[in-house]
């Protein structure tokens, strides 16, 4: 009986705890969250047309690094503030040709979807680690540094419970406060417009489509370019406005955390911006966890749990979720399928 | 003499695909190191590819050290390529040999650690047993995971990998670290260690992944479970109907994929590295992946596919020490070989042969089992 008060009593404390360093936790959320939701939303768009991209971990990666290799270059002679604009250009261009890529692998030449993913991840780590070796270690010198995040005026900031909301979505730099309209814009875009009406039916059910008179190999090209061009803007986030440098390997897995997003979201953009949130939780919960440790045996306990296990915390979460839910996840009937044009053959 | 013939021309009806994306590969990757040696400090250089090629078939072949290190790089890699085209016969993508060939490691690591003193017979291979089924209960997860739940071995083998770097690193500093060294690590082996066969480096890992390919071509031909295997990778719901159990296969597949990836960090450790310490890399996730394309998932193409990637790896840091070019260059060039066989339109077009298309059938379980799960190993609901 004792262990089970006890047990009850932590997991009460917890929850209060949780309510507690809610207002820590909420500024950093959704910077966490910005690269796992464009990363999802670029998955939602794609397979909601029928192509399977597992390959926005690479494009991410490339993204990023070329986001980098621009401020890095022409900071110097254009200042800081122009290259990052540029930067983010530059990345969301890349991604939108690594899509193209993609797309023509998928679409037109009718790869297996799965393993032109997997040449994209691995081209990717093999392209930035070359590039990186050969230009930027060499040189010693550094990036164009981050673009300066937005900042509530104090007066906004401290207003009871509605302050921590926006502090949350306002105190952020662009991209990030950019992934909240994005989310809105494409799930109408999905389900209220002509281009949504067209990408579902080319998902679930190509031929009735394509006999309506709908271009099925023009709309799932359209759909991958723009969601890669997504990613993109996830990889310049990641070096722009997250760190200010390029580590090889650094998108860590997002990319795959994503489509965990993607499925837990049911293949809409909402839900998956409230996946993408859940894992940003997680991973702000390690963060916030050493820095304010609870009074009491709580606090011993999440004290004792070392930070390795912390930083897994998001992949576990990952796992756990993905067996909890796909059962009840429905993808698009035509997904990873490759489209015959009859009479093509 | 017809007879030989006929037996060229099936090799080449095998291999030419295959063949021709190795030389497409590197046609396209000196595209890439000419162009890149623009942005170096010593300019432009037309001819950098081929100083460089130079050396990598130097570092691989070049003298009896050479071809030694490639056999050394060659061995994980036969056994990486197999855990992932056995996958791949069942309808299954492990993206996680890179993990479970840490765990792998890990595992014969703290065993031959324990039993550094007793008599090598003993150590070896009980660390050797430690390191495979350490493997295989981390190919049991996302296979048992899989089978129960449809979560899809794309996702969480990836995730596990992650997960394994982050965990065993927690492992090393607060489970085993061995006392007396400036940095967390794992004992040293002593008498665990594989036994030397030849020269300075040639371990007893080499024959034993060699054993392991004619093991795992015996299991698919010869074998009920090879039978049932080979069955759930072609047509789930043809293998249910015929009264295979599909959600046993997956999980029992995945388990063995792991048990050889394991393998690989096994002989990798007790034969190469020695202990266990955070950031011992394991670029034979992929690697792995490659060979076993390369390879079509043909116990005999992986051995032939691993030793090229072996020598890829063998030669690699002399061709950066000599030309400057980047040892990445190697995953470049793996990558455009995967996509020429994904894509091999490309390859028939532009060498104009009439050869079988080089897919591996089996895929396509792999992808619809992402988008249906009807065709997966998961239940039907």
């Amino acid at each position: 009986m004792d262990a089970i008060g006890t047990f009850l009593r932590l997991i009460w404390e917890l929850a209060v705890y949780l309510v507690v360093v809610l207002p820590d936790m909420l500024p950093i959320i959704l910077g966490l969250a910005t690269p796992l939701a464009l990363g999802a939303l670029c998955g939602v768009i794609g397979e909601r047309s029928g192509v399977v991209n597992i390959g926005i971990e690479g494009i991410m990666l490339i993204a990023a690094f070329f986001a980098y290799l621009t401020g890095f270059a022409l900071h110097n002679v254009i200042g800081s503030g122009p290259s990052l604009v540029l930067g983010i250009a530059v990345a969301i261009l890349v991604g939108a040709l690594l899509g193209l890529v993609h797309a023509w692998l998928t679409v037109s030449v009718r790869a297996d979807q799965i393993i032109a993913g997997t040449m994209m991840n691995i081209a990717a780590f093999g392209v930035t680690g070359y590039l990186n070796r050969l230009i930027i270690t060499p040189s010693g010198l550094g990036g164009a540094g981050v673009i300066a995040p937005f900042h509530l005026p104090t007066a906004l900031a401290n207003l009871p419970f509605v302050g921590p909301i926006l502090v949350m979505f306002f105190n952020q730099g662009p991209i990030a406060m950019s992934v909240v309209f994005i989310v809105i814009g494409l799930q109408i875009a999905l389900f209220r417009t002509k281009w949504g009406l067209r990408t579902r039916a080319v998902g679930e059910h190509p031929k009735a489509a394509d006999t309506v008179g709908i271009d099925v190999y023009r709309q799932r090209y359209q759909n991958v370019i723009f969601g890669c061009a997504l990613a993109g803007l996830a990889g310049a986030f990641l070096t722009l406005e997250s760190t200010g440098s390029f580590q090889n390997g650094m998108t860590g897995g997002r990319g795959f955390i994503a489509l965990a997003a993607m499925i837990f979201g049911r293949y809409t953009p909402i839900g998956a911006f409230g996946g993408a949130l859940l894992f940003g939780t997680a991973t702000a919960l390690g963060v916030v966890v050493n820095v304010r440790i609870p009074e009491g045996d709580l606090g011993t306990i999440l004290k004792s749990i070392p930070s390795f296990w912390y930083a897994a915390l998001p992949y576990l979460m990952t796992i756990v979720i993905l067996a909890g839910v796909v059962g009840r996840s429905t993808p698009p009937a035509a997904d990873g399928v490759p489209y015959v044009k009859e009479g093509k053959g | 003499m017809s007879r030989l013939g006929a037996v060229a021309r099936q090799i080449w009806q095998v291999a030419s695909i295959p063949l021709l994306a190795i030389v497409l590969a590197f046609v396209v990757a000196a595209v890439v190191i000419v162009v890149s040696s623009v942005f170096t400090p010593t300019g432009f250089e037309p001819l950098l590819p081929i100083a460089a090629y130079g050396n990598l078939l130097a570092g691989a072949f070049g003298s009896g050290t050479a071809i030694a290190n490639t056999l050394v790089a060659a061995a994980p890699l036969i056994l990486g390529g197999l855990a992932v085209g056995l996958g791949f016969k069942a309808g299954l993508f492990n993206i996680g040999v890179a993990g479970q060939f840490l765990v792998g490691a890990f595992a014969a690591a703290v065993v031959g650690a324990k039993l550094a003193e007793t008599p090598a017979a003993v150590g070896v291979v009980l660390a050797t047993v430690a390191g495979a089924l350490g493997g295989a209960a981390f190919g049991f997860i996302p296979g048992f995971l899989k089978a129960r739940t449809g979560a899809h071995e794309v996702v969480t083998t990836i995730m596990l990998n992650n997960a394994a770097v982050l965990l065993l690193t927690w492992a090393v500093n607060d489970l085993v670290r061995a006392p007396g060294f400036t940095f967390p690590r794992t004992g040293p082996i002593g008498n665990s260690a594989l036994p030397i066969l030849l020269g300075r480096n040639l371990h007893l890992g080499i024959p034993l992944a060699v054993l392991m390919v004619l093991a795992v071509r015996w299991l698919l031909d010869r074998t009920t479970i090879g039978f049932e295997i080979r069955t759930v990778g072609q047509n789930p719901n043809a293998a249910r109907y015929a009264g295979i159990r599909p959600v046993f296969i997956t999980a029992l597949t995945m388990t063995l994929s792991g048990l050889l990836a394991g393998l690989a960090g096994t002989i990798q450790m007790l034969g190469v590295i020695g202990f266990y310490a955070p950031g011992i890399t394991a670029s034979v996730g992929f690697d792995s992946i490659a060979v076993a394309l390369l390879g079509r998932s043909n116990p005999i193409g992986i051995l032939f596919a691993a030793i090229l990637f072996g020598a890829f790896r063998a030669g690699a840091p002399l061709m950066q020490i000599e030309t400057s070019v980047p040892v990445e260059v190697i995953d470049i060039i793996q990558a455009l070989v995967i996509l020429f066989l994904a894509a091999d339109l490309i390859v028939r077009r532009l060498f104009r042969i009439r050869a079988p298309k080089a897919e591996i059938v089996e895929l396509k379980t792999v992808t619809q089992s992402w988008a249906g799960g009807a065709a997966s190993g998961s239940p039907p609901s």
